[in-house]
This record gives C-alpha cells, sequence and structure tokens, in this order.
C-alpha cells in the first residue's frame, strides 16, 4: 500500500453508494471526515450506483453498462471506500465475475475490485486506525450486515473502533449475524416475508437494551429503521460511520429534523 | 407423495405459513437447535473448513468425471450380484421399481428415507400399482399418514409439534387402545416402533435412498439416525436402492472424507448413529440381506446440468444446512416452495427439475444474505446460482414486467450521471420537504411491499454530490 507521507497522501476516491448519496448525506460526510482524520485525501468523483439492483434482478447488461462507468469513475484512485459492505462487495467481489469473459475489462475490474474496500475495515485493516476521536454517548447494539460480513469480512472492525469511544456502550444482540431482511428489491417484491424477518430483528434490537442501533450498510438500516418505528420504538437507528466521526448534527434515521439535538 | 407443483403460488403459500402460528412457532426450533448443534460440533474440529475443500475436491473430481465413475460403479454392482437399472426420468424409475416389485409379486413395499422417491412420486406410483408402500422413518411415517410431503429434506415433520403426531397416531392406528397414553414423545416414538416392526417383517421388497454410491466397490451407503434403514435393507428379499448419479465417488475413503461434514453439517453430529453399507445381494454364508440387489439410477436432468452454470448444484450431498440458516425458509418453512425441495438448496434445483417458468420465485425469494453458502459442506455457491436463474429469467422475459420497467427506468439514469444528478437532486429535495415533518412516510405509491409493514425515511435533502460539489465551490447546497 502507499504510504502516508507528506510527500503524496492517499488518494481515496469514496464511493458514497446511490442510497447515502440520496437519503442520508450526512453518512458520506462523516466518511470523509473519518477517512481524512486518517491521512487521506478524498475525492468524489461524478457517480450514480454500483449496479447491484440490475445484476441481482439478473440484467447482467444494465449490470455491466453501470459497472464499466463506475471503473472508469474510479480506476485513478489509490483506494476506493465505499460506506457499505454490499457495494463495496459488489466491486471487490461481483465485477471481476461480471467481466470474466471480457479480455478488455476483466484486469481493469480486477485492478479496481483488489484496491475497493468497504469504509471501516479499510481503516482498521488497511490504514491500521486503532482509535477515532467521538464525542458519541449512549449505548449501542451493532448489526453485522450480510455481505459486509460474509463477503469482505467486516466484524471485529466497527467493533474495535466503537469500543474505544469513551462515550459508547456497546452491547450485542442476538443472532447479530442473521439477515435483517432487506435483501434490496427482495423487501418490496416479498414484502410479508421480509417483515416477518425484520421483525425477529427488531425484537432482538429490542431485548439488548441498546438505545441506538447501528450497522454499516444504509439499506439495511433503512429497513430497521422502518421497521421500529412502525413498531412504535424509540431505539434510535444510525450508520456506524456518524457515530465513528462524532460531531452529530444529523437527525437519526426516520426521525424529523426538530428531534435533532 | 408428491403432487403438481404449487411453486407458482410461492408468494400465496408464504403469507400462509407466516399466518399459521403453530407452524411458526416449530420454525423457531430450526432457527434456534440445527445451528447452535452444527456451530458448536465444527468449532470442535480443527480441520472442519479443510474438510470443506476436499468434500468439494471430491465431488467436483466426480463431476468432471462422472461417465468413467458411474460405469465403474455398474461394473462393481454387477460384479457383486446385483443390477443396475438406469432412469433417464421420473417415470423410468418408478417403472424400473414397479417391474422389480411385480415380477416378485410384492404386497408390501418398506420404505427407507429417500428425496428421490420424492421426486419421482413413487409412494403414489406404488400405490396406484395396487401395493402398499410403508414410509419407517419416523418423520417420513408421519408425514405419510397425513398425505403431506416433506417440509425440510433431513427432517420431513419438522413442522409438527407432538400433539399433532398423536392425533395423527389416534385417527390412524385404530386397532388400538383408545385410551392409550401418549402424551409423551416416547410414547408415540415406541406406538410408531411397534407397528413398523410388523410392516418390516412382512415387506416383500425393502426399498432405500443412498447417500453415497461407491465406485470401487458398487457399495452403497445410507446414514440414519433411527436404524430404519437397516431392517427396511436386510429383511425383505428384495433389497432397492434409488439414487442420482452424482451420488457416486471413486472410494470408501472419499465417501469417509464427505461423511465428516455430512451429519455434522446436518444435524450437527459428528455422525449419524448408523452408517450403512450394502453391497449386492446375501452371498453364501451370510447370516441376512437380501436375494436380490437393485439399483435404480436416476438422470433426471441431471446430466444436461453438467457443464453449465449449474453444475456446482450437483455437489450437493442433501444434508439441510442451508436450509438451517436460511432466513426466507425459517420465515415460511418448507412446504411454501412449492415442490420437493425447499431452502436455498430447492431454490436452485427446482427451476432445473419442474422449469424456470414454474420455480422461478424461489431463486428471487432470497435476500442473498449468504449464510446458506458459509455454512454449505461442499461450498455450493447457493446465492451465485440463484443469480443465474434471475438472468435466465430476464433473458427469456419471464421476470414480472413491472420489474422490468422498474428496473430498466432506473438503470435509464444509471447509466447517466449527469442526468441522474438533475432528477435525484431535485426528487430527492421534494421528498425531503413533503417528509420533514415526520422525517418518515406511512405510506408512499410505489412502494406498498414496503410501506405496508414498515417506514420509510424522508431523504435529508439535497444529495450527498451536490452538497459536496457546493462546498467544493465555496457554498452550501
Amino acid at each position: 500500500m502507499p504510504e502516508n507521507s507528506a510527500a503524496r497522501p492517499i488518494r481515496v476516491g469514496l464511493f458514497v453508494t446511490c442510497l447515502v448519496d440520496l437519503m442520508r448525506p450526512s453518512v458520506g460526510f462523516a466518511a470523509v471526515k473519518l477517512l481524512e482524520d486518517a491521512g487521506c485525501k478524498v475525492e468524489v468523483p461524478e457517480q450514480t450506483c454500483c449496479g447491484q439492483p440490475a445484476f441481482n434482478s439478473g440484467d447482467r447488461t444494465a449490470a455491466r453498462d453501470i459497472a464499466e462507468k463506475t471503473i472508469a469513475a474510479f480506476e485513478r484512485f489509490d483506494y476506493v471506500v465505499a460506506p457499505s459492505g454490499s457495494c463495496a462487495g459488489q466491486i471487490r467481489k461481483h465485477y471481476p465475475e461480471l467481466f470474466h469473459d471480457d479480455p478488455n475489462l476483466a484486469p481493469r475490474a480486477a485492478k479496481l475490485a483488489e484496491k475497493t474496500h468497504e469504509l471501516v475495515s479499510f481503516l482498521v485493516d488497511v490504514l491500521g486506525v486503532t482509535s477515532v476521536s467521538s464525542d458519541f454517548t449512549g449505548e449501542v447494539t451493532y448489526h453485522d450486515s450480510c455481505s459486509g460480513l460474509r463477503e469482505l469480512g467486516v466484524k471485529s472492525q466497527p467493533r474495535l473502533l466503537l469500543s474505544g469511544i469513551p462515550g459508547v456502550k456497546l452491547v450485542e444482540m442476538n443472532e447479530n449475524e442473521v439477515c435483517c431482511g432487506f435483501g434490496g428489491t427482495f423487501a418490496v417484491k416479498y414484502g410479508d416475508i421480509s417483515d416477518s424477518i425484520v421483525s425477529k430483528k427488531t425484537e432482538n434490537v429490542t431485548k439488548s437494551g441498546a438505545t441506538t442501533l447501528l450497522a454499516g450498510d444504509l439499506g439495511c438500516l433503512m429497513n430497521m429503521a422502518g421497521k421500529l418505528q412502525r413498531e412504535g420504538k424509540t431505539v434510535e437507528v444510525r450508520h456506524v460511520a456518524e457515530v465513528l466521526a462524532g460531531g452529530i448534527d444529523a437527525p437519526p434515521i426516520g426521525a424529523p429534523a426538530e428531534a435533532a439535538e | 407423495m408428491t403432487a403438481h407443483p404449487t411453486s407458482p403460488r410461492f408468494k400465496d403459500n408464504a403469507r400462509q405459513a407466516l399466518d399459521d402460528a403453530q407452524l411458526q412457532k416449530a420454525l423457531g426450533n430450526v432457527r434456534v437447535n440445527f445451528i447452535e448443534r452444527r456451530a458448536a460440533v465444527a468449532a470442535k474440529l480443527p480441520e472442519f473448513e479443510e474438510l470443506r475443500d476436499s468434500a468439494r475436491d471430491i465431488k467436483d473430481h466426480v463431476l468432471a468425471h462422472l461417465d468413467l465413475y458411474l460405469e465403474r460403479y455398474e461394473e462393481a454392482v454387477t460384479r457383486s450380484g446385483g443390477q443396475v437399472h438406469w432412469a433417464r426420468t421420473a417415470a423410468e424409475a418408478r417403472e424400473a421399481v414397479l417391474a422389480i416389485c411385480r415380477r416378485v409379486g410384492a404386497k408390501t413395499v418398506t420404505k427407507g428415507k429417500s428425496m428421490i422417491s420424492e421426486e419421482i412420486a413413487l409412494n403414489d406410483a406404488i400405490e396406484a400399482a395396487g401395493m402398499k408402500a410403508v414410509e419407517t422413518d419416523l418423520g417420513e411415517y408421519i408425514i405419510q399418514l397425513r398425505h403431506e410431503a416433506p417440509s425440510h429434506i433431513i427432517a420431513p415433520a419438522v413442522h409438527l409439534n407432538a400433539t399433532q403426531v398423536e392425533s395423527d397416531f389416534r385417527k390412524h392406528h385404530t386397532h388400538l387402545d383408545p385410551a392409550r397414553d401418549l402424551s409423551q414423545p416416547t410414547q408415540l416414538l415406541t406406538e410408531a416402533r411397534t407397528i413398523l416392526r410388523e410392516k418390516f417383517l412382512a415387506a416383500d421388497v425393502g426399498i432405500t435412498g443412498a447417500n453415497f454410491l461407491i465406485a470401487e466397490t458398487g457399495t452403497s451407503i445410507i446414514v440414519t439416525n433411527e436404524g430404519n434403514g437397516d431392517l427396511t435393507q436386510t429383511l425383505p428379499k428384495v433389497h432397492i436402492v434409488i439414487a442420482s448419479i452424482e451420488k457416486v465417488v471413486p472410494t470408501l475413503e472419499d465417501a469417509s472424507q464427505i461423511l465428516r461434514v455430512l451429519a455434522r453439517s446436518a444435524t450437527g453430529q459428528e455422525m449419524s448413529v448408523y452408517t450403512t453399507f450394502s453391497t449386492g445381494p446375501r452371498r453364501p454364508g451370510d447370516v441376512d440381506g437380501p436375494e436380490e440387489y437393485h439399483v435404480v439410477l436416476l438422470d433426471n436432468g441431471r446430466s444436461a446440468m453438467l457443464g453449465t452454470e449449474f453444475q456446482d448444484m450437483l455437489r450437493c450431498i442433501r444434508c439441510g444446512a442451508c436450509m438451517n440458516h436460511c432466513p426466507v425458509y425459517h420465515a415460511v418453512g418448507g412446504h411454501a416452495y412449492g415442490w420437493v425441495y425447499p431452502g436455498p438448496m430447492g431454490a436452485v434445483l427446482t427451476p432445473t427439475l419442474i422449469g424456470v417458468d414454474k420455480g422461478g420465485h424461489l431463486p428471487n425469494a432470497s435476500t442473498f444474505c449468504g449464510r446458506c453458502e458459509s455454512v454449505c459442506p461442499v461450498r455450493i455457491p447457493l446465492p451465485k446460482l440463484m443469480r443465474h436463474w434471475r438472468e435466465r429469467e430476464f433473458e427469456r422475459h419471464l421476470s414480472p414486467a413491472t420489474v422490468r420497467w422498474g428496473l430498466g427506468f432506473w438503470a435509464f439514469f444509471a447509466k447517466r450521471p449527469k442526468l441522474y444528478r438533475l432528477a435525484t437532486g431535485l426528487a430527492m429535495r421534494a421528498l425531503a420537504r413533503l417528509g420533514r415533518t415526520k422525517g418518515r412516510f406511512a405510506s408512499l405509491p410505489f412502494a406498498s411491499g414496503w410501506t405496508d409493514h414498515r417506514d420509510f425515511p424522508a431523504p435529508q435533502g439535497a444529495t450527498f454530490q451536490d452538497q459536496w460539489k457546493a462546498r467544493r465551490n465555496g457554498r452550501t447546497a
């Protein structure tokens, strides 16, 4: 990996993800802060989506078209970092698969895949960050989103950084590695089943006694927040990057702006 | 027995299953017991992960040379005095079994647990031919009484509780004292044993499945926990093994390797209680065993999977770990899948066997959480294979028009970053304004699949990219 020297800081292309871009920009700014605090130079090239919805719906042509644009936009950086295990996983694990039969794009996809990381594991595993400064206080529980956990091995890294924040107490819920039922378009196409799965999740969240639920993927977070709120639960839901970066001024996911502290 | 697939009605099946309080309670046990036991027993074996690699490699090797090993297997069976019957289709397999049963004048046919029997709907065929088929695995026996299909490939009656079984036994075992006490599970077990014991002794033909077929020796292996398989295959005069072609492995050593991951992945046992080997009919001097030994080898579309993107599925050793760890299976159980094979392995296999036009829901009804792949003892990339079915559906225009239209609309913008920024920038600001007071929406047009069950958070306002650009240009968005 390139050295973090004064001569040439690590250039990170932030793949902000379509959900964060559209729904919750505060997560993107938290990611920028965490990366800059760790000495990276962050850039945000023009981008849309990693193409996962098309890929998982069986539309390989659209998935390839979109992926090709992402490759072109991001291949100039030292690293590509996304505040999402799902989108980082798409680039890291599935872009090479998508272009395996394309002699021109296969090597480019492979190169991009190699340098693409999920945000928190990038901080810990690649940059060697062991603590962050955050003023967040509260009892939190962490949901291991599926792609981050099983495709990229994100498990200990967020817990390491969270446990170093003085005001944070981490309590584990039962079945923290079980899917929340989001699954992208699954949540809409099979709403009944998705609802049953997320209900088990919110039960585990509530039982943990934590007042804040964290995860590394906005899709899962929106699903869990939406269910908690429909159930009238008061657990606040945030992306883990917001808590790690601290200085939060955005209200929790799905909460009105007036309620912001 | 196997009815016509109800897989095309998967959504309705799922809704029914979700509303079935008793089923939901039963599924709660799957969600905890199987998972904890497997995790504990896997953790106790340091080489477990390497054994999974080895199991995968053995199966891959077999699939690369399947013709060779099948021919070797047939030679070995013939050498040991048995006979192999090749069946291209379910109908040919049924006919092969029935021909043997008819020739020996069978009246009662006992059966060990076999998913191939379910796949070819063998019990129905046996009964239609005027013979009595008796399932001897307790779970299979129970669902046979209820005229149901198995809801799990290794625990066929996992959807039921003891009270339901008691009432089934009282309904069917009418020759027994109606005042008998059946309140304890052990009493149910004893009653089933007593009844089945008579059937074992009366049986003319015993049919078992196979967990492995050994090419070097012509041996078939079954693993069971009840011992019913042994009685099924040793007591009658005729033993018929029904198995699909991908069950063959080269040597006993290979089978022993895979056995080490099979029971651990399935039930969390180190070994199943019985691992039974059978090689040919009774030889002179043998104390027991059948006079005739037959193997019906079923293809039923499997050889057509070789060399395709679905070949990896043929590694499956039917342990059930994928469904034990599947959140969708935990939510709806096995019957909702609407055919023989449920859960993630069923979501990949069923479209092959009944057609993707009928089984198309199954590979779609997955969150791609990947937990199935993470526990599969032969490392089948189940989500990837489900995705391949989605690709075939998309190519054949089988995916719903609304999905295709929505996807096309979204992809149009996703391929055009500038237009995307303009459109999303406007849309998010508008949505944010609408949702400002509450911070979320309780209902949204076009997203009722979401908002029927949960709120949808309002976006914060200007998109990240717009805000970032504005900051770069020294102003706020």
